[in-house]
């Protein structure tokens, strides 16, 4: 067990752990991407009320979905890093900001666009939906943040703070659309309970999140190999790979 | 399949410019974040290679090797 978290704290041994990761998880994440979207806007039947353009929904709840998920990962890498001064925490925070920003921004945009059709409009300042900008701004207040010290200890230790403090937002994200009844309709799937999505689309959008979880931890791991090479840079094993020419 | 004919599929009741439109960010958007740390990492290591190359041939700069 401890000789476990011994080798998590190795850079080398963690890149070519990821990198031996990667090799099968990309390929699976990007053919499950394929199968999720096509069957979602092919092969199912049109929503009731909404009509077809529901199709969104595979791609605007498991990018809102992860998201949320993403936040999590940064936050306990963000702790970790910050409580037991752990360097790999602090590489694994920095990388999930960009990935979770840039999901944050898909599940905005998709629902903005999903909006225009269903609601009548692209916008409104509904509690879920400014919750999520909120939490597009933390995610891009930690990339921000990052860049702006020159010590990258102080940048990690000053990302960390923000990144717990950010914390607040997420209960409010998840309960907003019950506490705040407006325009964003309330979650289809229950973990207990009868989900109110018929299982012909339950199915396709189970597979989406899945598959964006995937995105996620594909993106996450190749992020944190580059900012290895970068901080490693001195090393030998880096210079080894350097002179190789090659990345994996 | 649910449509019945490749012009259905497109227009999607009128529903198809917003559907394709979502589709077609969240694909760059994604295909950007696969693609982009891995570009870094590549170009990093290439301009590692170069300036270890460098240090090579001129030998006042060796032994700086941190292990």
């Amino acid at each position: 067990m401890w000789s476990f978290f011994h080798k998590l704290g190795s850079p080398p041994w963690l890149y070519s752990i990821s990198g031996a990761i990667l090799r099968w998880l990309l390929p699976i994440t990007l053919l499950a991407l394929a199968v999720g979207a096509v069957w979602g806007l092919l092969f199912t039947a049109p929503d009731f009320r909404q009509g077809n353009s529901y199709r969104i929904i595979y791609i605007h709840v498991p990018a809102a979905v992860v998201a949320l998920a993403g936040y999590y990962v940064m936050a306990t890498a963000g702790a970790v890093s910050l409580i037991w001064k752990m360097k790999m925490a602090d590489v694994a925070m920095k990388a999930a900001a960009p990935v979770g920003a840039a999901l944050t921004f898909i599940a905005l945009l998709t629902g903005a666009i999903w909006g225009k059709p269903t609601w009548g409009t692209w916008w409104v300042w509904d509690a879920r939906i400014t919750s999520m900008l909120i939490l597009l701004f933390l995610y891009l207040g930690v990339i921000a943040l990052y860049e702006a010290f020159d010590n990258k200890e102080a940048a990690g230790k000053a990302c960390a703070v923000l990144t717990l403090v950010g914390m607040v937002n997420i209960p409010i994200i998840y309960k907003s659309v019950d506490w705040w009844y407006s325009l964003h309709q309330p979650a289809s799937i229950k973990f207990t309970g009868d989900s109110t999505i018929d299982s012909s689309m339950l199915y396709p959008l189970l597979l989406m999140i899945a598959a964006f979880y995937a995105v996620f931890t594909c993106c996450l791991l190749m992020n944190m190999r580059a900012e290895l090479v970068q901080r490693e840079s001195r090393t030998n094993w880096v210079r080894k790979l350097a002179m190789q020419g090659r990345s994996d | 399949m649910y449509f019945e004919s490749f012009d259905a599929l497109i227009a999607m009741d009128g529903h198809g410019a917003f559907v394709w439109a979502a589709y077609l960010i969240t694909l760059l958007v994604v295909a950007t974040i696969l693609v982009a740390p891995r570009r870094r990492q590549k170009k990093f290591l290439n301009q590692l290679a170069g300036e270890l190359k460098r240090s090579q041939s001129s030998p006042s700069n060796s032994g700086k090797e941190v292990t």
